[in-house]
């Protein structure tokens, strides 16, 4: 079997292309190496859809940018994934600052964000009474929003599954063989053969694209680290609000998130390990700092988590998408960096079209773009809850009692089309231990669903694939 | 709608104690709430002994514990749901809840007593660097895997945090076959019971480091080691005091935190300090008629205070229903100094028994003096060979003494050396 597409990595970007390239008459494969989809960038990242003034004007990012914002209700929307349009600041602390506001305004403009507008201290304040005092103006783009990376890359997977993409997990591509007409896509053991290849590969595209010989992509990992505070806080701030940018990214930024917490960073340092995400106490001290400068009543009590993710940085600063120059069937979504998922549907739309045009495909009629609404017991009427259970008794047992997670939501989430097969996969598509207690208490349950569900014992059961089993042998 | 006099939320010790107080003092018509599939709440796990010391005067493990009041409940024929988990408790005391069999259960309930008990503090809320890696648990967690499911979630272990379950799980895993290769408590002193401490650590040559603490986590996949370090008096890791211990678990027993989100939502008033609600002498909270109980007011050192304090609850509750409460004027208390906090916060002037307070000391002392004063007048002066933050201490204002209070007042507390 041949497939027509296989696409490298399912990020945010490798599932919506995976999506997106559903709607043609296309066969395609959706290849991971992890043990879940959204393991790499996409889950820990800031979570912002931004309104596209950052990237200099002409570049991909600031087009991909802008046109993936402007999709991605409606991406939203048919997934059933949460989109909250909450606008975005950037709070200027000083005269030399506010003049970057300017800068910032008229970039945004040319790039045709709309709605951008430079407010007052006064203004400011009154829309978010907890910012520092000190600041002297904002750049408020409303057009900026909230959306879950993980959550996205999930639906949008599942949505590709429902219209035929296959799915390969652990599948570490190490060698990729072109025969004049077909890929063949190898982990050492298995093979998959197709046509076109997507390199979404994420920190890792450059080894993949230098498999066929592109040597061109150089991607330097720079590491972000974040914490994540109590939901009591998640109303501080009302935007995600920056501080102005440095050369280095964007700053540190304090924002809500679709769930209604608090998120606080990121850090920005180049490293060389591309698997390290471990977090530093200096680097959480530095997030803490910054974000006590945007927002002065901060404290660590709030924290219930850290964590760090790896940005793709390019030396050219911009995101290169299309053909390799090796090889034109071989297309690269390299050095996706923010504003990658704002782009992300962008991104998707741009491939399907290279690959959809190139191949001679139409959008196939059959294409269903609407992925079910999951069951989302915490957010559901008690007249909503009593007919649930009613028909099927096993949402009313509560297992997450810090999210309201029901054991009915978790066996969604394994059985669905791309489905959990370990506990941080639970978590990320039900909430299950993601609350105050950190699956203190649900943990062990949740690892006990997953072995009945998936047929092996408890102790087989991992955290996040790989060699992160949860336990050992029996007791004595 | 279902209608009881009284509702408990939670069917651990407190609950449980609560509600056959209540049935002793003539109510009827209780119902116990319980979230797990039998009652005895976390006592189910504890399968150590050292529980029961003080209310049977013998050495139980938490089962047998548990097992004394399972047994009182089903005789006097109490009833309860299991795996049934309450939702919301509305201000007009109905009581929200789910389980499989009845769906939604809305409960209309005259009295409502909180027994939720707590639950430990997470990793992320100590902000320790490093690896997100399999083999990072709370000692709550680990006891749980060992003791109920079987399975060992670690072969080499630190454990962070000298409170009770974690030394208890020192013990229970060496025991297991597992080497615990240290215990790091970040405070110059233990947070545990001293015959933890000796039982636990001592008699298996587990080294406790005092002023230490888990400065960053190793390992991609799973733990491979942790990195410690001393601290100074601000809990701060000193440079050069740095040490790689190899390791393929991470144990953390750093706190307990009562669970109070149905009490928060409900909007009672609570202590920053407990992190549970404040209440008077017969426990009852901000909201007439909610009462509240063992853990989930305030963490306790031992069950057998639990028991009692519950049963105060259930007393009060139980008296409520009746209409013959205490109603009236009440006194404010205060920890002063050492003394971070004191339950009951408030006392009816004209109270029907003794008071008894229950408080706890933030640093340890030797050859003290507790003294209780109202309105700055010293009233109550007792010595103490020793004090420490891991154990609770109490002493009793006599009713007559509060009859002569003003509600004006204040009654604290404080220690002397």
């Amino acid at each position: 079997m041949i497939y027509d597409v296989a696409v490298i990595g399912a990020g945010v970007v490798g599932a919506l292309t995976a999506r997106e390239l559903s709607r043609y008459d296309l066969k395609v494969a959706l290849i991971e190496k992890r043990n879940d989809v959204a393991m790499g960038t996409t889950k820990a990242n800031s979570a912002i859809v931004h309104a596209g003034f950052d990237a200099v004007n002409g570049t991909l990012k600031a087009k991909l940018n802008v046109r993936g914002t402007a999709l991605m209700p409606q991406v939203c929307s048919e997934l059933h994934v949460p989109f909250k349009g909450i606008g975005s600041l950037v709070v200027a602390f000083s005269d030399e600052e506010l003049k970057t506001l300017d800068v910032l305004y008229e970039r945004g403009v040319k790039n045709g964000v709309e709605g951008l507008e430079i407010i007052s201290a006064e203004k400011l304040k009154e829309l978010e009474p907890n910012v520092n005092p000190d600041a002297k103006g904002a750049l408020l783009a409303p057009s900026a929003g909230i959306v879950c990376p993980y959550e996205l890359t999930i639906a949008a997977a599942e949505n590709a599954a429902a219209n035929g993409t296959e799915f390969f997990r652990n599948f570490a591509v190490t060698s990729i063989d072109y025969d004049g007409e077909a890929f063949t896509v190898s982990d050492g053991k298995d093979r998959i053969k197709a046509s076109y290849i997507v390199n979404a590969a994420g920190v890792n595209c450059d080894e993949i694209a230098a498999l066929i010989g592109d040597d061109s992509l150089k991607v330097i990992a720079r590491k972000g680290e974040y914490m994540l505070c109590d939901k009591t806080v998640g109303g501080l701030v009302n935007h995600v609000i920056f501080q102005c940018p440095n050369p280095m990214g964007k700053g540190v930024l304090v924002t809500p998130t679709v769930d209604g917490n608090l998120l606080l960073g990121p850090t920005a340092k180049d490293i060389e390990d591309k698997e390290n995400i471990d977090t530093t106490a200096d680097s959480l001290a530095y997030v803490l700092e910054k974000a006590r400068k945007t927002a002065p009543s901060i404290t660590t009590r709030e924290v219930i988590t850290s964590f760090a993710g790896l940005r793709a940085h390019l030396e050219s600063d911009d995101f290169i998408i299309g053909r390799s120059e090796k090889n034109d069937k071989f297309i690269n979504a390299a050095g996706i960096e923010s504003p990658g998922l704002s782009a992300a549907p962008a991104i998707a739309e741009m491939i399907a079209g290279i690959i959809a045009s190139d191949a001679g495909k139409e959008p196939s009629e059959g294409f269903d773009p609407v992925r079910p609404e999951p069951v989302r017991f915490r957010h559901m009427t008690n007249e909503e809850r009593a007919k649930l259970i009613a028909e099927n008794p096993s949402y009313g047992r509560i297992v997450c009692r810090c999210e309201t997670i029901t054991e009915g939501e978790i066996l969604d989430a394994i059985k669905s089309p791309v489905g959990a097969r370990d506990v941080d996969g639970v978590k990320r598509r039900t909430r299950a231990g993601m609350g105050r207690c950190q699956g203190g208490f649900c943990g062990s349950k949740v690892v006990e669903l997953l072995a009945k569900e998936l047929g092996v014992e408890i102790n087989e059961i991992t955290k996040f694939g790989g060699d992160s089993k949860i336990l050992y042998d029996r007791t004595k | 709608m279902l209608s009881y006099d009284i509702v408990i939320v939670g069917g651990g010790p407190a609950g449980m104690a609560a509600a056959l107080k209540a049935r002793e003092c003539g109510i009827d018509s209780i119902l116990i709430i319980e979230r797990a599939e039998s009652l005895g709440g976390i006592l189910e796990q504890c399968i150590h002994t050292g529980f029961g010391l003080q209310y049977f005067g013998e050495e139980l493990s938490g089962p047998e514990y548990a097992d004394r009041f399972i047994k009182q409940v089903n005789e006097q024929g109490i009833e309860f749901k299991l795996d049934t988990m309450a939702l919301e408790i509305t201000d007009d005391n109905v009581v929200y809840a789910v389980n499989k069999q009845d769906g939604l259960l809305e409960i209309k309930a005259k009295a409502v007593i909180l027994a939720m008990g707590c639950r430990e503090r997470p990793r992320g809320a100590l902000n320790i660097a490093g690896t997100r890696a399999s083999g990072i648990l709370s000692a709550g967690t680990a006891q749980k895997y060992v003791n109920i499911d079987g399975y060992m979630p670690g072969k080499k272990v630190v454990i962070l945090g000298s409170g009770d379950i974690g030394l208890i799980m020192a013990r229970r895993m060496t025991l297991e076959g597992a080497k615990v290769e240290c215990v790091c408590e970040v405070m110059p002193y233990s947070s545990g019971l001293t015959r933890n401490i000796v039982q636990c650590l001592d008699d298996f040559g587990i080294p406790l480091y005092l002023s230490c603490t888990v400065i960053d986590i190793h390992g991609k996949d799973r733990v491979t080691g942790v990195t410690i370090a001393n601290v100074d008096e601000n809990r701060r890791p000193i440079p050069g005091t740095e040490r790689y211990i190899e390791c393929d678990t991470l144990l953390l027993s750093v706190g307990l935190i009562p669970e109070n989100e149905l009490t928060r939502a409900v909007g009672i008033e609570l202590d920053p300090v407990t992190s549970g609600a404040i209440v008077d002498e017969m426990r009852e909270t901000s909201k007439e008629g909610v009462f509240a109980c063992g853990n989930v007011l305030h963490v306790h050192d031992l069950v057998d205070f639990v028991t009692l304090e519950s049963q105060t609850a259930g007393e009060g509750a139980a008296a409520y229903v009746q209409g013959k409460k205490t109603k009236g004027d009440r006194i404010a208390t205060k920890g002063v100094g050492a003394v971070r906090y004191i339950v009951p916060q408030k006392i009816n002037l004209n109270a029907n028994d003794d008071v008894k307070l229950f408080f706890r000391v933030g640093s340890a002392f030797k050859n003290a003096t507790v003294k209780v004063k109202y309105n700055g007048e010293e009233i109550i002066s007792r010595k103490r060979p020793r004090l420490a933050p891991g154990e609770m201490e109490n002493v009793i204002i006599k009713k007559d003494m509060l009859s002569s209070f003003s509600k004006d007042g204040v009654i604290e507390i404080s220690v002397e050396v």
